[in-house]
């Protein structure tokens, strides 16, 4: 876990412009953390704090470390409870080449790529790299795709998330050098 | 030194003292043989009586350490383990308490320390026989567990709440090799769940359990082996399953104990519905010496009935899984008549805690959690009317802990004059900085009612826009405080200042965010040594400041933990805490001890 919790020290009153106080992810990383696949731990301090550059839903003001002062257990609780609430979730499945089996993953628990793709890679066991439209997953041996309502593999990614989770119908995780005509550079 | 000196000084717990220093002049006050002492002694449970009883005089002091059987340590820095076994050797049971607390709300970095391993290692030593191990707030290993597990051949009893570091492999250790196992308790650890095979691990020969509590992992256990479990322990009292027990099978283990009188629920709604309701509903009414029930999750109308059978004698409802709304909980609580605690979640709305107001005359602790505490748009929640609801209905409230998005100074007065007899007064309003949203003042003059209206108040948390007024009537009014957790209030020094210089009772003292300085560290010279502990956070300390308190004060540990951010003159987060062991030699890289 990161150990500042990104404060100024100020001098002022209390309630000032929240601007003032600068903002640190973490709490958001907490929420994430529940939805991630279940062996993750349901604690606030792991590896995945270190993620605290992970796209996010944006907050419309900055968030407080710490605060409200919710512990993580109870935190953690509150958000696996409204992943369950949504209704009945949006359940892919996902293949990998050379798995002998294959995965089921619940889109609707993911808030955008990022945390989609932590997901797969912890999942999987295997580093997926960053996605760029020019040239897809450079630098990894993986790439995601999926098949659309058309029936078409696509290259995770290239459409906004929202129209990602309405047209896949399943994901694969493809090798490299398959994947290369999907925009995947070797 | 004087007995009536010693006496009125703030020891608690295990403590500094010094055996050559209580006083030899004992016999003309200690008629008593030792065999008449000890046994007497040996009645005494509270740890205050025990730490009053030993400064009486070296034979009492003798006649309680070798009469006390549980030692409870409240800061596990404060003492080493081996004063500890050194001073009392006959202990069966150890309550430890290590991080702050703001770890909680991750303020405290990850490997900070609290490790139980040293601990146990010189307790496997000098109390082979330990039954029982509490633990707060400790990093404990699989090691820790597994070394726990293979050396107390008579361990009984475990309780883990809010630590971290450890796995379910950990727990494989536990349910293996402790033979005698009555209690395994895991509450809200920070837990590698690698899945729900511990359980199994438990011997065919184990019927020794009364309590089991699970709730907070989440890897599904093997129903077989639970139900077994649970069967051939007679003596099972206390039952929190975790969500992946459902509801089929919550039916089949409440058949097997019907004399539990605390039960967690796993998930209290199906989707295929296999069994009538009213199947359900009999099975709640035959166990009839229930009296918390928790868990619940996603619990609707249709569900949540089924417990109203066992209501009526329940003292203690913890409904903070079960996202409710106000005519579900109204409808549950027309049975409640004996409840006493009762926590929720704020989908209940105001009306929700009208009906609280209502139903429950008997109710003295209201918990209420925020459903969406991030969630700055669109809130709803509870708000101030139904603070009041609650304590015109329920006269013997005295601990509350409120999260709310809105208070006014008026509301929290009414609260105060219905309900004198606050113990426990932690107000949350969480927006930062948040005026009385009516009249726009400063929620000063609520927190004033408070503690003039409740001579008892040991425990306070403030919120919302403070001015240093609100801790001048702190310091002034609040006689018997014991625990104040601050953050983002106060003007100036004056603040803390008042608060350092009044509040007799103050023990422990927890600041985030507030424009306290050195000086107002420094008015507290004295008083430290009297209390737990002191943490501050992104206040205005220097290293400077806190330099010149710890050469002052050699029997505090002042800590400074060194943030990579901030500039090398401030000390960004400070724990400082009274201690008989001096500086920590297990300290991390970041935590320097001036």
């Amino acid at each position: 876990m990161n150990m500042e919790d990104g404060l100024n020290l100020t001098l002022g009153l209390p309630g000032r412009d929240e601007s003032d106080k600068e903002s640190c992810f973490k709490n958001n990383n907490n929420n994430k953390r529940s939805q991630l696949e279940m062996n993750d731990e349901s604690n606030g301090s792991s590896d995945h704090a270190k993620e605290v550059d992970m796209e996010n839903a944006p907050a419309t003001k900055s968030q407080v470390v710490g605060w409200p002062p919710v512990r993580n257990y109870r935190r953690n609780n509150i958000q696996a409870k409204k992943a369950s609430e949504t209704e009945s979730g949006m359940y892919v499945k996902v293949s990998m080449d050379g798995a002998p089996y294959l995965r089921k993953i619940d889109l609707k628990v993911y808030k955008g790529y990022p945390e989609l793709l932590k997901a797969l890679e912890n999942m999987f066991k295997l580093t997926i790299g960053v996605y760029s439209e020019r040239d897809g997953y450079k630098g990894s041996e993986f790439a995601p795709t999926y098949q659309d309502k058309d029936g078409d593999w696509m290259l995770v990614g290239d459409v906004p998330w929202e129209m990602f989770m309405l047209s896949c119908k399943r994901m694969r995780i493809m090798k490299g050098s398959e994947a290369k005509g999907l925009g995947y550079n070797v | 030194m004087d007995l009536n000196q010693k006496r009125t000084r703030m020891v608690d717990r295990v403590d500094s003292v010094d055996p050559d220093l209580v006083s030899p002049e004992s016999t003309p006050m200690c008629p008593f043989p030792d065999e008449v002492l000890e046994p007497v002694l040996s009645l005494i449970n509270s740890h205050k009586d025990r730490s009053s009883v030993s400064l009486v005089c070296k034979d009492w002091y003798n006649a309680e350490r070798w009469s006390r059987r549980h030692v409870f340590i409240g800061n596990c820095y404060s003492v080493s383990p081996e004063i500890v076994v050194g001073r009392f050797p006959k202990i069966r049971s150890v309550t430890l308490k290590g991080k702050p607390r703001f770890s909680d709300f991750n303020l405290v970095p990850e490997d900070w320390g609290a490790d139980v391993y040293p601990w146990l290692s010189v307790l496997a030593k000098a109390y082979p026989f330990l039954e029982e191990l509490r633990l707060k707030r400790m990093a404990v290993s699989d090691e820790s567990l597994e070394f726990l597990a293979m050396n107390f051949p008579e361990f009984k009893a475990l309780s883990l709440l809010s630590c971290d570091g450890f796995s379910t492999d950990g727990l494989k250790a536990i349910a293996t090799h402790c033979r005698n196992l009555a209690e395994l308790d895991i509450q809200e650890n920070g837990i590698d769940d690698l899945g729900g095979d511990w359980l199994s691990c438990f011997p065919e020969t184990l019927t020794t359990l009364q309590v089991l509590n699970f709730a907070s992992l989440n890897s599904e256990v093997n129903f077989n082996d639970l139900e077994k479990l649970v069967t051939r322990c007679k003596s099972l009292r206390v039952l929190k399953v975790n969500r992946t027990i459902n509801l089929d099978q919550l039916q089949k283990l409440l058949l097997r104990a019907p004399q539990l009188t605390e039960l967690g629920t796993g998930t209290f709604t199906q989707d295929l519905v296999t069994r009538p309701v009213a199947d359900l509903e009999a099975t709640f009414g035959s166990c009839k010496n229930l009296l918390t029930i928790s868990g619940l999750w996603d619990t609707n109308s249709l569900y949540l009935p089924v417990i109203y059978p066992a209501c009526a004698s329940l003292t203690f409802l913890n409904l903070s899984c079960a996202a409710l709304r106000s005519f579900e909980l109204a409808m549950l609580l027309i049975h409640c008549k004996s409840l006493r605690r009762l926590w929720v979640l704020d989908t209940v709305g105001d009306m929700g805690l009208e009906a609280v107001g209502s139903w429950c005359p008997l109710l003295e602790e209201l918990r209420v959690f925020p459903a969406d505490p991030f969630e700055q748009e669109n809130v709803a929640g509870v708000t101030e009317s139904g603070f009041v609801a609650v304590s015109r209905g329920c006269p013997k409230l005295h601990y509350v802990l409120y999260f709310c998005h809105q208070m006014t100074n008026a509301a929290v007065a009414t609260v105060v004059q219905n309900c004198p007899g606050f113990t426990h007064f932690r107000l949350c309003i969480m927006n930062l900085g948040q005026p009385d949203y009516v009249t726009n003042e400063p929620m000063d003059e609520a927190f004033g009612a408070v503690v003039r209206t409740c001579p008892n108040l040991q425990r306070l948390a403030v919120s919302g826009l403070l001015t240093d007024l609100t801790f001048e009537y702190i310091g002034k009014y609040a006689k018997n405080l014991e625990i104040l957790s601050v953050a983002f209030a106060g003007s100036s020094d004056l603040g803390l200042k008042y608060v350092l210089g009044g509040c007799p009772r103050l023990r422990k003292l927890e600041i985030r965010d507030c424009p306290f300085g050195n000086a107002a560290l420094l008015s507290g010279l004295t008083k430290y040594e009297s209390m737990r502990s002191l943490w501050m956070s992104a206040c205005n300390l220097t290293m400077n400041g806190c330099r010149v308190l710890a050469k002052e004060m050699p029997r505090l540990n002042v800590e400074v933990m060194k943030d990579e951010d901030s500039e090398d003159s401030q000390a960004h987060k400070v724990y400082i805490y009274r201690t008989v062991a001096g500086p920590r030699r297990d300290a991390p890289p970041f935590v320097l001890t001036l």
